[in-house]
């Protein structure tokens, strides 16, 4: 489907028009004819009625010559002829052709005389011993018919490109809505997501609007969330860098060997923090690019977790409990993913937590679910669904997070088939969070 | 000059913090948008280095609410974005000036004396009261071609009182201006500063009006 809606209408209205022109002509022709018929041989059945009554009273003469000569026209459309029933011509109109109209009964007949074709009626009257014969040319009524259907089709050659005109005319005007809307489409800078006005349009194609106000809708949100994770990226890798500078200028400047150590000191501290960072990045550029398919194997949860807090920081006073129904646990899948999911909820757990604290990780066995609390200060409800958002950090930040664990630790679960649930825990201060690992394959 | 510093950054804050704190200035720290507005409304500062994205808010609110409080306090806005579109943002928002990271401690440093300058109508770099020349970009002072010896107490007091010559500054504003949150002030610190300076600069240079405060005295 493609080309000008306008031109396929147009057409599509211009050729049903003259269809209907058309069908009118043909239904004229036919029914004219016919009708044009019967007229006419009445006439000519009057006609040579009217003859005969005459010859009956005796009122004959000799045959005259043609009164006029005026072959054009409609005039002298009837010729009438006389003959006795001896076959001679007794009288003849003028016009009428010197052969004999009537040969056969009596009755309608058709005849050709000269290659022209003539309707004749004759009337036999044995008892005065005549043949009267009234017919006219058939040449003559098809110009008839010609010239009646001719009288319908010139208006017609004339009034079907007015028709096409004002047709043309009339779509112009009634798909003017469309046109204005594209044009205001069109008329936007990439940046202009404002929604369409629905009532501008017509009831046709307001579902068009509607749909495209959705559209628009979506791109922009789209659009912000991509401004969004962009400012905070820049935020979170411009934000160190600034730091570094500004502490290595303190580190130049300072006079005091007190100074330029807590400022070198703070420069350790920083490069610490940034290389946690792209760390971080790395992992998750690293968990988007791995194959969709990739090695599953048996992996005892219990001990992936003892790995992931023996290589993974801990703070002091801060103690890690480790259920033993985790020890039992096996699941199989991809050990990477698994290993992401469970090193940054306890990364983030440590990060969150105070000496004298307490982490524990537990088996949630009516949940099905992997779960692990912290004493920290949890997270505002309200930003509870926002913190698995990329660079995202909360109110109760502390300490030198990336923003991306927890956007980590759930794009790993989701991987895994399982899902990170954040909530804050019942009666005492900590976060929750729980890995439901129903759909994650176990192994017994 | 007393500048607030809003980062929710520790290492970048700090580095702001001594760095500036080098060159006599007295910087009091916060990270976060609540604490800001408290402070502001709390606190005369000369300018106001404000991060954009915080913890708890955007730094543009901050802006707007200090502009809707009829503050004119003098504010740069720290950004990691490059889009001017968002500078822009920020300078129609009432922000005085804009400073992308990672940036220079010295830029950093002028540029805050440069709104300073221009919210008290001055543009002259330097300062001129009663025979000195202060030049607050050198940390120094001079009369008649000799600098003058001062302490970075003693520089910030003179500067003070410098700014607008022949207005009367109170011992409390002198105060606010030396020392931030975290520092201890000697009850009678600014009166101690006044007399050294009277004793460098000589005896006239301050006129004290009793029970209000102080300012330079101005040649008729």
């Amino acid at each position: 489907m493609s080309g000008s809606l306008r031109r396929r209408l147009f057409l599509v209205l211009l050729m049903t028009t003259s269809t209907i022109w058309i069908c009118a002509v043909v239904w004229i022709w036919f029914g004219s004819r016919g009708e044009l018929e019967q007229v006419l041989d009445t006439r000519l059945q009057e006609a040579a009625r009217m003859v005969h009554s005459l010859v009956a009273s005796g009122n004959i003469t000799e045959p005259t010559s043609a009164l006029s000569t005026d072959e054009h026209g409609y005039s002298r459309q009837l010729s009438c002829q006389i003959w006795s029933l001896d076959g001679r011509l007794l009288a003849r109109s003028s016009g009428a052709p010197d052969a004999s109209l009537a040969e056969d009964g009596a009755g309608f007949a058709n005849r050709t005389i000269n290659d022209e074709t003539w309707r004749v009626y004759t009337i036999i009257d044995s008892a005065k011993g005549v043949r009267v014969a009234v017919g006219d040319r058939v040449g003559l009524r098809d110009r008839l018919v010609r010239d009646l259907i001719l009288g319908v089709v010139a208006p017609a050659a004339l009034i079907i490109p007015l028709l096409g005109i004002m047709i043309w005319i009339s779509l112009g005007r009634g798909l003017f809505p469309l046109r204005k809307m594209a044009n205001d489409i069109k008329a936007r800078d990439g940046e202009d997501m404002r929604p369409l006005d629905v009532r501008d349009a017509p009831s046709e194609i307001q579902p068009v609007v509607a749909s495209l106000n959705n559209l628009f809708q979506k791109l922009e949100a789209a659009r912000r969330h991509e401004r969004e994770v962009t400012a905070f990226a820049a935020h979170e890798l411009r934000t160190p860098l600034a730091g570094l500078k500004t502490q290595a200028q303190v580190a130049l400047a300072a006079d005091e060997d007190a100074v330029r150590r807590s400022a070198l000191r703070q420069i350790l501290h920083s490069v610490e923090r940034t290389n946690r960072l792209i760390r971080q990045l790395l992992s998750l550029a690293k968990l988007e690019a791995l194959p969709d398919q990739a090695a599953e194997t048996d992996i005892n949860v219990g001990a992936a977790l003892r790995d992931v807090i023996d290589h993974g920081p801990s703070r002091d006073g801060v103690t890690v409990t480790i259920d033993p129904a985790l020890d039992r646990l096996v699941v199989r899948c991809e050990y990477e993913a698994l290993h992401l999911v469970l090193r940054n909820l306890h990364e983030n757990a440590i990060e969150h937590s105070q000496a004298p604290g307490c982490i524990s990780w537990s088996m949630d066995v009516t949940q099905g679910s992997i779960v692990v609390e912290d004493e920290g200060p949890g997270i505002p409800e309200d930003e509870l669904t926002l913190v698995t958002q990329r660079f995202y950090r909360g109110r109760n930040k502390v300490g030198p997070g990336s923003g991306l664990g927890l956007t980590i630790a759930s794009t790993a679960a989701a991987r895994l088939g399982a899902d990170v649930t954040l909530a804050n825990r019942d009666g005492t201060s900590g976060l929750r969070c729980s890995i439901g690992i129903t759909g994650v394959r176990q192994a017994q | 000059m007393r500048i607030l510093l809003v980062e929710d950054d520790p290492v970048l804050s700090d580095g702001i913090k001594v760095g500036l704190g080098m060159i006599g200035w007295t910087i009091d720290h916060v990270s976060r948008c609540g604490d800001a507005q408290a402070a502001i409304a709390a606190t005369e500062f000369d300018a106001v280095v404000l991060d954009l994205m915080l913890p708890d808010g955007s730094g543009l609110d901050v802006l707007a609410d200090i502009r809707l409080r009829r503050n004119a306090t003098p504010v740069l806005l720290l950004t990691a974005l490059d889009d001017t579109k968002d500078r822009v943002r920020g300078l129609d928002a009432g922000a005085d000036d804009y400073l992308g990271k990672p940036f220079d401690l010295a830029e950093l440093a002028a540029r805050l004396r440069s709104i300073v300058r221009r919210r008290h109508g001055r543009t002259e770099p330097v300062m001129k009261a009663a025979g000195i020349i202060l030049d607050p970009a050198k940390q120094t002072a001079e009369r008649n071609g000799k600098l003058l010896a001062l302490s970075r107490r003693e520089f910030a007091v003179l500067a003070a009182l410098m700014e607008r010559p022949g207005v009367i500054r109170s011992r409390t504003e002198l105060e606010d201006r030396l020392y931030g949150w975290q520092e201890e002030i000697e009850s009678n610190a600014v009166e101690v500063h006044i007399h050294n300076l009277r004793n460098k600069l000589g005896r006239d240079i301050f006129e004290t009006v009793r029970g209000v405060g102080y300012r330079i005295r101005v040649e008729t």
